[in-house]
């Protein structure tokens, strides 16, 4: 036990301060298996009595080798892994990776496929928020917003299930559309929400925003600057909150998101309580972006027509040798991609979602690397937290809003 | 290429003699290492690309591609909304790369990754630890030699080399 204990301290010694040497300070554990920390995260903590000294993240307990494994799978195959890394966004990862496809081989979406990404990211985004509210509210002792923003995720998830057959790991969005078409009730399922919803939203604020206790524990709490989060690579709701407006949705658009007409909303504090009423804000300019493109949802086609990389409907094959031969070949073999890369990127919920895909002439990927907004986000915790208490750490960490599987991919 | 890169692009090959590839309307900058962090300076000071998207790397052992590995820094420029990618070449035998993480603090836990998955040893790193295998794992995973199952991987170049220590049974 000495032996353990004297290694441990051995790899950290240049990480803490002099004091924690000399025992004056205490080294304590916080997690893997901690309620707080959003999954398998483990923070060394250097304490004064109360106080955070040095917090160092310890990742990679929830690593799954997903870049690794994508490289062994046709293009097509590989998607279904995007889902697994950040698993509150599934549609968005799907977006990011098959735009990242489509750039590499130059293939166009049509209007309408376009237009139903949009909206079902959108939802996505909507329900990765109100897991952030809920798992918010609870690491503060809110306990009852928990159950509600659950509810309300559970009609998003319905909506997934009608039109991908999963509630969660969706693969919905395929390289040149949709793997088919939205149900027919689909318009009514997304309206019926967009009608619930707003009162919705006032019930969390009449709970929270200006709960006495929740000010308390939030305003003023892990102020993170421009300058810092810039230099952590710090983007989403926590860079906005910091003051700078910052989304890749009107820098570069994607998607069609140029047509749409919302705001992007930030505030200057950087602390807290304004990643939490940004991302509040966030519902609100989520839910204008679905309204506008239900109400212009183009008719057409929601699968490009290039049989090269497109399958075929099922209905062609029984009269088409043609489509019998794409079919087989897309199955079997894949499509090729060129020998060259791209770097394509979203707005996820969590920040800029980073896709860099390489191929190599060949059906797989030569390389693919995904930038995963919480990993960056996350390096700026320790500049957060030293000097406060270990209690407003827990509402740092979930204001950041990390998803582990994002982290460790 | 984006009109308002081309003096960038031009400044870089002008002090660093670096030579350029463009795809999709991406530009790659080819960069050489000792130059990196000087390069990744000029673009953060004078060009203002505040933000180190993302840094990754490459392996082309399958590919028989020589230099074996490339370095990938991708920036962002909030205030000029441009994007840049900066590619190192590096050597496959000994790979080494000096630290960014004076420019940028994320390269920290971004150099930390390319230690642990591609064996590229940073120099000047203030933390070199491995940040996603535990510690005391053996190889670097996203190397294309690194087993993805059980069994060595065998490419065409070295079929025969790799088969002569495999563990089955031969006759």
């Amino acid at each position: 036990m000495a032996q353990l204990e004297e290694a441990n301290l051995d790899l950290y010694k240049h990480l803490v301060s002099e004091r924690a040497l000399t025992g004056e300070t205490m080294l304590l554990n916080m997690g893997p298996q901690h309620p707080s920390t959003h999954g398998v995260l483990r923070l060394l903590l250097e304490l004064d009595g109360e106080t955070v000294i040095n917090c160092i993240p310890d990742i990679g307990y929830l690593h799954t080798g997903i870049e690794k494994n994508m490289e062994a799978k046709t293009y097509l195959k590989a998607e279904v892994m995007s889902d697994r890394l950040d698993y509150m966004n599934t549609m968005g990862n799907n977006l990011a990776y098959v735009l990242a496809v489509e750039k590499l081989v130059g293939l166009d979406v049509p209007p309408r496929a376009q237009a139903i990404r949009v909206i079902l990211t959108e939802l996505q985004r909507i329900a990765s928020h109100l897991v952030f509210l809920g798992a918010f509210g609870l690491d503060l002792a809110a306990m009852s917003v928990f159950l509600y923003c659950f509810r309300e995720r559970e009609a998003i998830l319905d909506i997934a299930e009608l039109c991908s057959g999963q509630r969660m790991m969706t693969t919905y969005f395929r390289p040149g559309g949709l793997w088919r078409d939205v149900p027919v009730e689909f318009e009514t399922a997304v309206r019926d929400f967009l009608k619930m919803f707003p009162k919705r939203v006032d019930e969390y604020e009449s709970l929270l925003t200006k709960n006495p206790i929740l000010l308390d524990r939030t305003v003023g709490i892990g102020k993170l600057d421009v300058a810092t989060a810039l230099q952590h690579g710090v983007t989403g709701p926590p860079l906005r909150a910091s003051g700078l407006n910052w989304d890749l949705r009107k820098a570069h658009p994607y998607s069609g998101y140029e047509q749409y007409d919302f705001n992007i909303p930030t505030r200057t504090e950087g602390d807290t309580f304004a990643r939490y009423i940004v991302r509040i804000e966030e519902f609100r300019e989520s839910l204008k972006i679905v309204e506008q493109a239900l109400n212009k949802l183009p008719l057409g086609p929601v699968n490009s027509d290039n049989r090269k990389f497109v399958p075929p409907p099922r209905s062609e094959l029984g009269v088409s040798m043609e489509a019998v031969i794409h079919h087989f070949k897309l199955w079997t073999e894949g499509f090729p991609a060129p020998k060259a890369s791209v770097y394509s990127a979203v707005e996820s919920p969590r920040g800029e979602l980073g896709v860099y895909l390489e191929g190599d002439g060949g059906p797989k990927p030569q390389r693919v690397h995904w930038r995963t907004p919480s990993f960056d986000n996350l390096s700026a915790l320790e500049k957060m937290v030293r000097g406060h208490l270990v209690a407003d750490l827990v509402a740092i960490l979930a204001s950041i809003d990390i998803v582990l599987g994002d982290i460790d991919r | 290429m984006d009109k308002k890169l081309e003096p960038i692009v031009q400044a870089l090959q002008e002090k660093f003699a670096t030579s350029l590839e463009e795809f999709r309307d991406e530009v790659h900058v080819f960069v050489k290492a000792e130059n990196i962090v000087e390069a990744l300076t000029l673009l953060r000071d004078k060009y203002e690309f505040e933000l180190l998207s993302a840094l990754t790397a490459s392996d082309y052992l399958n590919l028989q591609q020589s230099p074996r590995f490339h370095v990938i820094y991708q920036l962002s420029s909030i205030a000029r909304n441009l994007t840049l990618q900066l590619r190192v070449p590096l050597d496959g035998d000994n790979p080494k790369l000096p630290t960014a993480t004076g420019v940028y603090d994320v390269a920290n836990w971004r150099e930390r990754e390319l230690l642990d998955m591609f064996g590229i040893e940073i120099e000047g790193h203030p933390d070199p630890r491995r940040i996603l295998m535990p510690e005391g794992t053996e190889g670097h995973p996203l190397r294309k030699d690194f087993p993805l199952g059980y069994e060595e991987p065998q490419f065409t170049f070295n079929i025969d080399e790799i088969d002569l220590h495999k563990p089955y049974a031969k006759e």
